[in-house]
C-alpha cells in the first residue's frame, strides 16, 4: 500500500515511490544527477531542463533520463 | 607534405578524416586514449537510460571533453523512426549541438539499415535543423535521395556493422562519391588498414571505425594503424595513380646498358 503522502511514478522504466509534491528538480537532486550531462523526458515529451523546479509530478508520470556513453 | 586540403562537413573544417566510435573499449581510459592516438576530432556516442541504480559508475563526458572533440551522438538500436527522432531529439537537449548520425535499422542479423525509415527519418530531422550524417546502404540510388532531403554526409557500409568485411561493393561506393557533392563517408565493416586505405583511395571522403580499433589485440596500435591509413589513402587518391597495365614497363632506362 502507499501512503497518503507518497506516490508512485516510472523512472527510467522502473517503478519508484516518491513524496507527493515533489518537483521534477527534487527528483534530480535527489538521484544526485549532472544536470548538464543529462536531457529529461516527462511522459514522452522533451523536459526544457531551465523549467524543472517548477514541474510538480503526478501520479504515474514516466519520467527518462539520459546521458552519453560509448557507441560506434 | 603538406597540402591544402580540407575536410568539411556543414561548412566546419576538421583535421582528421578519422571519425572513431566509443563503444566496445575495456574501459573508458582505454577508450579515451585510442581517441587521442587516432587523432579523430569527431567521435561517435550513443543516448541511453542514466544508470540511477549505480551512480559511482564513470561517465563518458568525464573521459572525452565535448569542448574539444566533437561528439556525435548516434541512434544504434532503433529500428524504427519514431525511436530513431526520440534519441537524436534528447541528444540534443544533453549537449546543445545539432551535427547527429541517424542510423535506422531493419535487420537484427546483418544490422543493415532499413531505408525507407532512415529516408523519412533524415527527412524531418533535417527539416527540424539537424545536420544528419546518415548511415546507408551502399546504394547509389538512396545514398541520392537521402541527399535531396537534406544530408550533410552519406555514410555507406563498406559491409555488415562490426564485420570486418572490408568494402563488399567497391564500384557502387565509388559511384555515390562521384554522384554527391557532400561528404561520403565509409561507415560499418571496415576491418584493418588495408580496408580504411582502400575507401580513401575510391575517394570517399572520411571513414567512421569502431569495432578494429577496440577489438584488435592492440587497440592503440591499431588507432594509430588506422591514422595512418586514412592519411596515406587519401594522399594516394590525391596524388593520381598510375594506370593499370597488363605488362611490366621497365623503371630504369634503357640507354647505356653494359
Amino acid at each position: 500500500m502507499i501512503k497518503k503522502n507518497k506516490i508512485k511514478i516510472k523512472l527510467n522504466g522502473k517503478k519508484i515511490i516518491i513524496k507527493a509534491g515533489s518537483s521534477l528538480k527534487d527528483l534530480i537532486l535527489n538521484l544526485n544527477i549532472p544536470l548538464n550531462k543529462t536531457a529529461i523526458e516527462l511522459n514522452e515529451i522533451i523536459v526544457d531542463k531551465k523549467k524543472i523546479k517548477n514541474i510538480i509530478l503526478k501520479k504515474d508520470d514516466k519520467i527518462e533520463i539520459v546521458h552519453f556513453i560509448g557507441g560506434g | 607534405m603538406k597540402i591544402k586540403d580540407n575536410f568539411k562537413i556543414d561548412n566546419k573544417i576538421y583535421k582528421s578524416r578519422l571519425i572513431v566510435g566509443t563503444g566496445k573499449y575495456k574501459n573508458m581510459k582505454e577508450c579515451a586514449k585510442a581517441i587521442k592516438i587516432s587523432g579523430a576530432n569527431i567521435v561517435t556516442v550513443a543516448v541511453r537510460r542514466v544508470n540511477i541504480s549505480d551512480k559511482t559508475k564513470p561517465l563518458l563526458m568525464d573521459f572525452i571533453d565535448p569542448k574539444k572533440i566533437t561528439y556525435l551522438p548516434n541512434t544504434a538500436g532503433c529500428f524504427n523512426s519514431k525511436d530513431a527522432l526520440r534519441t537524436l531529439r534528447l541528444a540534443r537537449e544533453i549537449g546543445g549541438w545539432n551535427l547527429v548520425k541517424l542510423e535506422v535499422l531493419g535487420d537484427k542479423k546483418n544490422l543493415f539499415p532499413d531505408m525507407i525509415e532512415t529516408l523519412k527519418s533524415t527527412e524531418v530531422l533535417s527539416k527540424e535543423g539537424f545536420k544528419v550524417m546518415v548511415y546507408c546502404n551502399d546504394d547509389p540510388l538512396m545514398s541520392k535521395r537521402l541527399e535531396n532531403v537534406g544530408a550533410v554526409a552519406i555514410m555507406p557500409l563498406a559491409s555488415p556493422i562490426g564485420s570486418g568485411l572490408g568494402i563488399q561493393n567497391k564500384i557502387n561506393i565509388k559511384i555515390i562519391r562521384l554522384q554527391t557533392k557532400i561528404p561520403v563517408i565509409v561507415d560499418a565493416g571496415i576491418g584493418d588498414a588495408s580496408d580504411a586505405a582502400e575507401a580513401m583511395e575510391l575517394g570517399c571522403d572520411g571513414v567512421l571505425i569502431n569495432t578494429a580499433i577496440a577489438k584488435a589485440k592492440k587497440p592503440f596500435l591499431m588507432a594509430e594503424a588506422m591514422k595512418l591509413a586514412v592519411q596515406a589513402g587519401r594522399k594516394s587518391y590525391l596524388s593520381g595513380r598510375i594506370k593499370k597495365n597488363i605488362f611490366g614497363a621497365a623503371s630504369s632506362p634503357k640507354f647505356g646498358i653494359i
